[in-house]
């Protein structure tokens, strides 16, 4: 196999895995810049990950296998997510409360309460049964037919496709239209933007529930591309390494875009480096450990100064000196 | 800030709640417990697999309910299951404290647990699958896994069109160990021009590496992917149902049970079969006769305990009878299979 070859297929892979990042990233992305920490995108993934896996399931077997229910499943997972989100909206927004606690208790109540409802509903088993049908890749015409770069870029689940739109869409939205801008400058400024006469609860809440949207939607692809299940361990650490990516892509579209990539390239590396026999060179289990050393790295500031919004975590008491 | 504390306080409650009815469920240990004293009670502990991985937790299962059913208004049975290895400890000693007969921790993660859990009530009486536990109230049940994989190793090696065949593995442990040096010396025994890839995920709980394995190695030309990777291999199937409908010539020899039942056979060539539940259904039926024996019980082709389906449609019949020539061979003692890398 070329080396072309192999890059092409790290490619591939790293898109798979980067999914989810970059999605829950963006959810992340909306909710800082209204100036909400948001550390619950990992419960918030657990949410989506799922709603989409239960309702895809039962969708599936009312319908005989249709190809239209992973995507029933996509959609219900959304809304979960939104629901789910807005706890930490009345918490942080209308009651002040810490954002880091408050998205620290929904991370616990989200695992908590879904493999409780996964146990009650398949019959004390800590797993939803194997979906049967789930996303599969696109093809898209002519350009995935190009050597090595349509394998890279073009063949790919039709979640990966909309994370990367979403990317577009997201940059579009908070630069370049009056709510974008209302949105980042009750993150950096919540005072003045109030003088405006900007609704600083309206556009913190629209934040947080369009991070629900959007880690609900990463939770989601996960359990409806790779795992084909719903377990305790679908989402294991995701969230988190999202938080990282949204830091390392300094609360950027592109930037979140760019990080995903790369934390997807540390997963991707994994299964590649053994099947063209690298870890004759480097031991496995450093192989295994890749994405977390990097997170670490990452938040230790190895990537230079990342200017959070200025008013993040801070509650907004309206009046208030 | 009266307000925003009595919200935490609320959530974080019933976070906790929740939590706790989780275990609950879980283990059912003390359910009905007045009404059903002269019940033999037999409980297993699964690992983090879980115990709809189609794989070995579920086998286990499935002998624990076939005992269930065939001696009706005998016994008991009742699962836990572990969501991390920090609860092997206190599930195994919920049903020794709850004073069931028998408790099963099923896979090799749960030895030094299922050790600290006998030498801590050495009135209870425990087994474990695929582990070696020396302790007198304990029966430890082992497979020889490389005499079953060496014959799906012959199957690989046989029907593969692009002598490129791929190993998934879990964890790299010695139970994985057996799997891959008795599936690699079948596969040399019947095709010594094969190549084998090899790939331990690191994880028997993650369907997604299993399937990004998968991938790379279709990829890469494998047409037959053996895995010993528990509910991992799951991603290995659903890759290759991804490929079968794309028009794909892939096959997956699963593991532990016939994984055609759950995968189907247009992706399931084969599968070594581990009869997990055969050895938890024959151990604990002892029990229930009064006949449990603590020590080591090992289970090989020759006992029954490892091999294929009884119905193989997707091998052709000289293939078969190729394996049966091996089978008869390791009986005999004629071929030695390797148990190490």
């Amino acid at each position: 196999m070329s080396w072309l070859g192999i890059l092409s297929d790290l490619m591939h892979n790293t898109i798979v895995f980067s999914t989810a990042l970059i999605l829950a990233a963006l959810g992340g992305l909306f909710s800082e810049r209204s100036g909400i920490v948001n550390i619950a995108l990992e419960g918030l993934m657990i949410v989506g990950a799922f709603t989409s896996a239960v309702v895809t399931h039962f969708v599936d077997q009312s319908l005989g296998g249709s190809p239209w229910s992973p995507w029933i499943g996509f959609l219900v997972a959304i809304v979960a997510g939104l629901l789910f989100s807005l706890i930490h909206a009345v918490a942080t927004v209308s009651f002040n409360s810490d954002h880091v606690v408050s998205g620290v208790a929904l991370n616990f109540l989200a695992l908590g309460a879904t493999v409780y409802l996964t146990k009650i509903i398949f019959n004390g088993a800590g797993q939803t049964k194997t979906l049967q049908t789930v996303f599969t890749k696109w093809e898209i015409p002519y350009l995935s037919d190009i050597p090595y770069i349509g394998k890279a870029f073009f063949t790919a689940y039709p979640t990966s496709y909309l994370a990367i739109i979403l990317v577009f869409v997201s940059y579009y939205v908070l630069w370049k239209t009056p709510f974008g801008l209302r949105l980042r400058s009750v993150g950096e400024h919540p005072k003045a933007s109030d003088t405006m006469g900007i609704n600083v609860y309206k556009m913190k809440y629209i934040g947080v529930m369009l991070s629900g949207v959007f880690a609900a939607m990463g939770g989601a692809s996960i359990a409806l591309t790779t795992t084909s299940n719903f377990s305790h361990t679908t989402i294991s650490g995701q969230g988190f390494i999202a938080l990282a990516v949204l830091i390392f892509g300094k609360w950027n579209p592109f930037g979140i875009l760019g990080a995903g990539l790369f934390f997807g390239i540390a997963q991707a590396l994994n299964s590649l480096m053994q099947v063209f026999e690298l870890t004759k060179y480097v031991p496995v289990d450093f192989i295994f450990m890749l994405p977390y050393v990097l997170t670490i790295l990452v938040l230790a500031g190895l990537i230079g100064k990342a200017i959070p919004p200025k008013a993040i975590g801070k509650p907004y008491v309206k009046g208030s000196r | 800030m009266k307000k925003y504390l009595l919200l935490l306080i609320l959530v974080l409650g019933i976070s906790t709640l929740l939590a706790g009815c989780g275990t609950d469920t879980e283990n059912g240990a003390e359910n009905n417990q007045g009404t059903e004293e002269s019940l033999v009670k037999i409980g297993m502990v699964t690992d983090v697999g879980g115990v709809n991985d189609n794989s070995f937790n579920q086998s286990a299962w499935e002998g624990l309910q076939l005992l269930d059913k065939d001696l009706k208004g005998e016994v008991k049975v009742d699962f836990a299951q572990s969501t991390s290895d920090a609860e092997y400890i206190p599930n195994l000693t919920q049903f020794v404290k709850a004073g069931w007969d028998l408790t099963w921790g099923i896979g090799f993660l749960m030895g030094d647990h299922v050790k600290t859990v006998a030498e801590q009530n050495p009135e209870a009486k425990l087994a474990i699958i695929d582990a070696v536990v020396d302790a007198p109230n304990v029966a430890s049940v082992t497979f020889k896994e490389h005499e079953g994989s060496f014959l799906v190793g012959v199957v690989a090696g046989l029907m593969t069109k692009t002598d490129k065949i791929g190993f998934v593995g879990g964890m790299d442990i010695p139970v994985i160990a057996r799997f891959d040096a008795g599936f690699t010396a079948g596969v040399k025994a019947a095709n010594p021009d094969a190549k084998i890839i090899y790939n331990y995920t690191g994880a028997f709980d993650k369907p997604d590496l299993g399937k990004a394995a998968a991938a790379t190695m279709y990829d890469q030309g494998v047409d037959i992917i053996f895995h010993a990777a528990g509910a991992t291999g799951d991603g290995v199937f659903n890759e290759a149902k991804a490929r079968k409908d794309a028009g794909q010539d892939v096959w997956v020899i699963g593991v532990d049970k016939d994984q055609s039942i759950t995968f189907g056979d247009d992706i399931t060539l084969t599968s070594m079969m581990k009869r997990v539940d055969q050895a938890v259904y024959r151990v604990s039926k002892e029990l229930v006769d009064g006949e449990f024996k603590p020590g080591l019980i090992q289970l090989g082709l020759k006992e029954n305990g490892v091999g294929l389906p009884a119905e193989n449609p997707n091998i052709p019949a000289d293939v078969l009878e190729k394996v049966n020539e091996f089978k008869q061979k390791i009986i005999n003692g004629e071929i030695e299979v390797p148990s190490e890398k």
